[in-house]
């Protein structure tokens, strides 16, 4: 990698290169590093008709670092979000990730872009990792037209199609049929790909889920349906609303592994594991043990249902950000202050991604009318008074 | 008038209004009427209910602390978690236990947390609620059931937390469908629905919840079901509406009378069995008449109110019947105030109906 000193002016890819005059020689190479690490993850897996994968994960100093990055920006993004709501320049429904970043970003390390990955509401985190960019998010949540969804979806809507992500469901635990139809296309075209299908402890308890299991089962499809169990659906703890809260084993003869959600490692060996099962044996649900800091929503405070001191004592205890941090230093694959200098980094390129949205234009109102069937059908749709106003669907 | 007492504009202004005026307490005895809002008379009614009928229950998601929109506080405190209880997150699940409940003579009321998420259950009040009675020859019924859910636009609801789905259950014979356009009807509609002896959907305005403070009287009482009331009273054009929207076309009545147009305002309040002889009669009177609504035009009610006063009252309208609605496009983000209909749009066609 070519050791020059960066100016100001340089492009923002070049950005992301570290200055080398406060790196120690030794550690010039850290964010290429490829040699193997092996960590052990914090719990052992539990398995429920399965043999659970080893406790040892192989990582890299390039990974490692490409973890802390990548969660500190989408914690750093959740943050954000959490003002400009609060500014009123985000409007409607906001949902947000931050203390459940391993999941996201444990996932993408095992998988590919043509994997598909679909969830529901709670997305922005996982947009990140399928690829979107902070400006697409940033604009999606204003509602503006530079948005992943134009600035007709909003928070909950978020949608990649170029790396095969489904998106962003209002609806709980409609998006887990869904999952089991891509699997079910993905079967068909035979290309080693996978489905994985997420949805909350709430969602768990929905029908809709036990039929798409039935039905992947029976056909073997490739579809692995992830639950990310932050114990508490909006406000009711999850021993409230489920019988047997082991969402693991509710797939009953689908085999299924309970995982610390905040572990990146543990969340990555997880669904390297479920990708290989899927692909011989069909559908395996994988419980991602994490938590989430904020509440369900931006209306919901957080701190009706759960107490204080079991927030912040998640936050000591099992922070996935911190993990990594301790991991990192811990190997001396970068120092405390290089890692605060990602942290500034990441904060001033989220600042500045959210001047750039701002800047973007709200959807032209004719906008209101597009897309609502395909192209060329020609439906009209009437306005105030049939006679005076009238607009073709484009 | 209670309208008069809705306060705030459509957008713009966050749900958290006005709180409650006068916290004196008064004594039940002396009949007082005190202000309150929406989800407040809702509880009222909640609470009368369960008070009068020790076989009410009062159950759906997240019920037991208060609810999302505070309509079931301080219940589950008052008549323990036997009867107020929360259920976990499946509407399909909770209608269809709700109807098993009916059908065992209790009175069930059925919270669905937003209206958009009914869908679900869909299958069970159209297909195992409404036709239970007709089935079984009379044998069984469900109709202790009551399902409340808040509906219709709050300004940033988007697609899942605006949307108006009444028509969807105005096609279902079987079952009743209300809405209620103010706290003192919908403390009275709401206890007639609960001791109405078929299963009903009722409907609350969710954007009326905080705003809208009306004097309601304290005690124990019920309005009629299926009787239309005309809040407003005009010769020259009939408006017909519900829930939220009348007081958007309260707001176009008092400008369009500037104008020398006098228009009579119904609420219809019950959708289904609807109150036609009511609408007809004004109809008759005034000679043209205009329905609004939230929800989509194609297929909305307003289609059925339409073709029913057209049957009725051919000879007599002197212009076509006029619907102002929203738009045929999903409920949407960015554009609710260009999918709604707003008072200017009611306004112009009132102008548009009268001089045609």
């Amino acid at each position: 990698m070519a050791l020059s000193y960066l100016r100001s002016s340089s492009s923002r890819s070049a950005n992301l290169l570290k200055p080398l005059s406060s790196s120690l020689p030794l550690r010039r190479h850290i964010s290429t590093d490829t040699t193997p690490i092996t960590v052990e993850t914090s719990v052992p897996f539990t398995s429920h008709q399965c043999d659970a994968p080893s406790r040892s994960v192989e990582t890299n100093p390039k990974e490692l670092l490409t973890f802390f990055r990548d969660m500190a920006l989408m914690r750093r993004m959740e943050i954000a979000a959490d003002s400009l709501y609060k500014a009123k320049l985000i409007r409607g429904f906001c949902h947000l990730y931050d203390g459940q970043e391993a999941v996201a970003v444990g996932m993408e390390a095992a998988i590919t872009k043509k994997d598909c990955i679909i969830t529901s509401y709670r997305d922005h985190c996982t947009f990140i990792g399928r690829g979107g960019t902070l400006l697409e998010v940033f604009a999606e949540l204003m509602g503006r037209q530079g948005g992943c969804s134009k600035g007709k979806g909003g928070s909950m809507h978020f949608y990649k199609k170029d790396s095969n992500f489904y998106g962003g469901h209002g609806i709980v635990g409609a998006q887990v049929p869904l999952g089991c139809g891509l699997a079910f296309a993905q079967k068909y075209s035979k290309d080693e790909t996978v489905t994985f299908a997420l949805y909350g402890d709430g969602a768990a308890n929905q029908g809709q889920l036990f039929e798409a299991l039935n039905i992947s089962a029976l056909w073997d499809l490739p579809a692995i349906l992830v639950c990310e169990n932050n114990h508490y659906g909006m406000g009711t703890a999850e021993w409230r609303a489920a019988k047997s809260p082991a969402y693991y084993k509710r797939g009953d003869y689908v085999p299924g592994l309970k995982v610390d959600g905040m572990d990146a490692l543990a969340v990555k060996q997880a669904c390297k594991f479920a990708k290989e099962h899927a692909l011989k044996n069909g559908p395996i649900i994988l419980e991602m043990d994490t938590y989430r800091y904020h509440g369900h929503s931006m209306s919901d405070p957080g701190s009706t249902y759960r107490t204080r001191d079991e927030i912040t004592g998640v936050r000591q205890e099992r922070d996935p950000i911190e993990r990594i941090r301790k991991l990192i230093l811990s190997h001396d694959l970068a120092t405390e202050k290089e890692l605060k200098d990602i942290e500034k980094e990441v904060r001033k390129e989220v600042d500045d991604t959210i001047t750039q949205a701002k800047e973007s234009p709200m959807p032209d109102p004719s906008e209101l009318f597009t897309n609502v069937y395909a192209k060329g059908l020609g439906v009209e749709s009437f306005g105030a008074d049939r006679k005076e106003l009238r607009a073709s669907l484009p | 008038m209670a309208l008069r007492n809705i306060l705030g504009k459509r957008f713009g202004v966050g749900l958290a209004g006005r709180r409650p005026l006068s916290t004196a307490t008064c004594d039940v005895e002396s009949g007082n009427a005190k202000a309150i809002n929406l989800y407040s008379a809702i509880n009222q009614a909640l609470l009368i209910a369960l008070e009068t009928d020790p076989r009410a229950f009062v159950f759906g998601e997240d019920v037991s602390f208060g609810g999302v929109f505070r309509c079931t506080t301080g219940l589950a405190d008052r008549f323990g978690k036997a009867r107020v209880f929360n259920t976990p997150l499946c509407e399909q699940g909770i209608v269809g236990f709700g109807i098993g409940l009916a059908a065992m003579g209790n009175r069930a009321i059925a919270e669905i947390q937003f209206a958009d998420y009914i869908y679900p259950a869909f299958d069970q009040i159209v297909n195992e609620a409404s036709k239970f009675r007709y089935r079984s020859g009379n044998q069984f019924n469900c109709g202790g059931l009551t399902i409340r859910a808040p509906y219709g636009a709050v300004g940033h609801g988007g697609h899942y937390h605006s949307q108006s789905p009444e028509a969807f259950f105005c096609h279902v014979p079987g079952i009743k469908v209300v809405i209620p356009r103010s706290p003192r009807q919908a403390k009275g509609l709401l206890l007639s629905c609960i001791r109405d002896p078929n299963p009903v959907v009722f409907f609350e305005p969710k954007w009326l919840y905080r705003l809208a403070v009306e004097e309601v009287p304290e005690h124990d009482y019920m309005l009629p079901l299926s009787e239309a009331e005309v809040i407003r009273q005009g010769s020259d054009i009939t408006l017909v509406g519900w829930g939220a929207q009348l007081s958007i076309m309260e707001q176009a009545c008092i400008e369009a009378e500037r104008d020398g147009i006098f228009c009579e305002l119904i609420d219809l309040k019950t959708l289904i069995p609807w109150d036609k002889e009511t609408v007809e009669a004004s109809v008759r009177k005034t000679g043209r008449v205009l329905i609004s609504h939230e929800a989509p035009v194609t297929g909305g009610f307003g289609a059925e109110i339409s073709a029913s006063i057209v049957e009725r009252c051919f000879l007599r309208l002197e212009a076509p019947v006029a619907r102002v609605c929203g738009l045929d496009t999903p409920f949407p983000l960015v554009f609710e105030p260009f999918y709604m209909p707003t008072k200017n749009k009611i306004l112009d066609a009132i102008k548009a109906t009268v001089n045609y």
